[in-house]
């Protein structure tokens, strides 16, 4: 069962290394001359005047939020899926009242405008 | 001693057979963008580096090599670094799990599309820490909108694959296209439409593909989340995107339109004219054809406007996809003939 699992981590450790190695040979073998200007961040040619560590739009983080529950809904709903043939009506409805729960509350944030972008 | 040492010969084998042809497709995929898109716009592209410029992907590389990385002087190095990587190395490792034909798989887990959806869900890690480890304003904004685009439409992919599961009863890839068997009519793209083209826009929202690459949008935030890196740090956030463009072919063909079973399956000439066909050649046709359909939309669609991106993902493909779930549910307690027996 877990040998299945083994070509997996050898692909892992294959694909950061293909990841890797070319960062690491780009530094060796090209030219590396560094200078202020040429490291400061990008900003149209003026000279960067404040951190960009700033405050940013809360909504950010209400999708953020909204993906959490809604991505545990998908992970909720993958053993059902796969089993649906085999818990007939009892499991088909089981599995409704709770997407009827999600759908309310989705409503909800809709009616309060989580989801509106302006 | 000795047959664990050759499985694992075998394994590597397999390994790089799969990794060396994608990179050499990513390379000539990002050529044929260049190429077709300018073709519709009634350009050349591309044609100087060798017969029909084919050298092109190869003199690119070259150059990326030897250009001079760039640290910005207030990043976090180490996570600068990361970042890169972490976009990378994902969009290859995805690949594990792919069904090129009946067995030719590299590892052929149960989990199968489990393991897709938590693979490339590790993509958005590293635009994210890209767009904060670079310190720039223009890194960071394009990094928090990229970040809330890609996790908006992932909710709607992962609705989409959870009908397509629930239809095929299975999470192993192997078995959903064996599912299909039967003609063009038994694959899911006919049963799923709707939940089809949700996957398919969703998919192309998640790759940061036009008309979705607000990540980018060259025209208002320069590059977005990689504006701060050049050479070979650049590089491989380019990568990462054209092989998920490819995986998002790759799984649009196995999950709608049958991976790699004949498309003349079942009719009486055509059938016993094609049999002999391997399946690879079909599976690889369908993955083509998404691709072109990829550069086709792009080279057509406007960039769509942020607000609009977030409305029509929460909007209106998830309610779409809660809709199509409940009815596949129905259809499937009722047995219905001939997908949902």
């Amino acid at each position: 069962m877990l040998t299945n699992y083994l070509p997996i981590l050898l692909f892992m450790l294959l694909g950061v290394a293909i990841a890797a190695v070319p960062l690491i040979i780009n530094r060796i073998i090209a030219v590396y001359k560094p200078n202020p200007e040429k490291n400061s961040p990008f900003e149209c040619g003026f000279p960067a005047f404040e951190d960009s560590r700033i405050p940013f739009d809360v909504r950010y983080y209400l999708v953020a939020l909204l993906f959490i529950i809604f991505d545990l809904e998908t992970a909720f709903l993958f053993p059902w899926a796969v089993s649906i043939r085999d818990i007939g009506w009892f499991g088909f409805f089981a599995m409704m009242v709770f997407l009827a729960i999600l759908v309310i509350g989705f409503i909800f944030e809709w009616k309060k405008g989580a989801l509106e972008w302006e | 001693m000795w047959n664990d040492l050759l499985t694992l010969i075998w394994i590597i084998i397999k390994i790089v057979l799969v990794i060396v042809p994608l990179l050499v497709a990513v390379a000539y995929l990002t050529y044929a963008e260049r190429r077709v898109i300018g073709f519709i716009q009634g350009r050349f592209g591309p044609n100087r580096v060798g017969i029909w410029g084919l050298g092109q992907p190869i003199a690119d590389a070259v150059k990326l090599f030897l250009k001079e990385p760039i640290y910005p002087a207030r990043s976090s190095l180490l996570l600068f670094l990361l970042a890169p990587i972490l976009s990378m190395a994902p969009a290859l490792v995805v690949w594990a799990v792919i069904p090129f034909a009946e067995g030719w798989v590299v590892a052929n887990i149960n989990a199968g599309l489990l393991y897709i959806l938590a693979m490339t869900s590790l993509g958005v890690y590293g635009i994210l820490i890209a767009g904060w480890a670079s310190n720039s304003k223009y890194a960071f904004f394009g990094a928090m909108r990229s970040a809330a685009q890609v996790v908006s439409y992932e909710i709607a992919m992962g609705f989409a694959l959870i009908a397509v599961l629930m239809t095929a009863g299975s999470t192993n890839l192997q078995d959903i296209v064996l599912h299909q068997q039967g003609g063009v009519l038994h694959w899911y793209w006919l049963p799923l439409f709707p939940v089809f083209v949700v996957y398919w826009i969703s998919g192309m929202a998640e790759t940061n593909r036009l008309p979705f690459d607000m990540a980018e949008g060259e025209s208002e935030i320069v590059a977005g989340f990689h504006v701060e890196y050049s050479s070979m740090g650049f590089a491989m956030f380019f990568l990462a995107e054209y092989a998920n463009m490819i995986l998002i072919s790759a799984l649009a063909a196995l999950f709608f339109f049958g991976g790699w079973l004949s498309p003349f399956e079942g009719i009486p000439l055509l059938g016993s004219l094609f049999g002999w066909v391997p399946g690879v050649v079909w599976f690889l046709a369908k993955v083509f054809f998404f691709l072109l359909l990829f550069i086709w939309i792009r080279g057509t669609l406007p960039r769509y406007r942020y607000d609009q991106i977030m409305q029509l993902g929460w909007k209106i493909l998830i309610p779409v996809t809660i809709v199509w779930i409940i009815l596949i549910g129905l259809a499937i307690e009722f047995r219905m003939p001939p997908w949902f027996v």
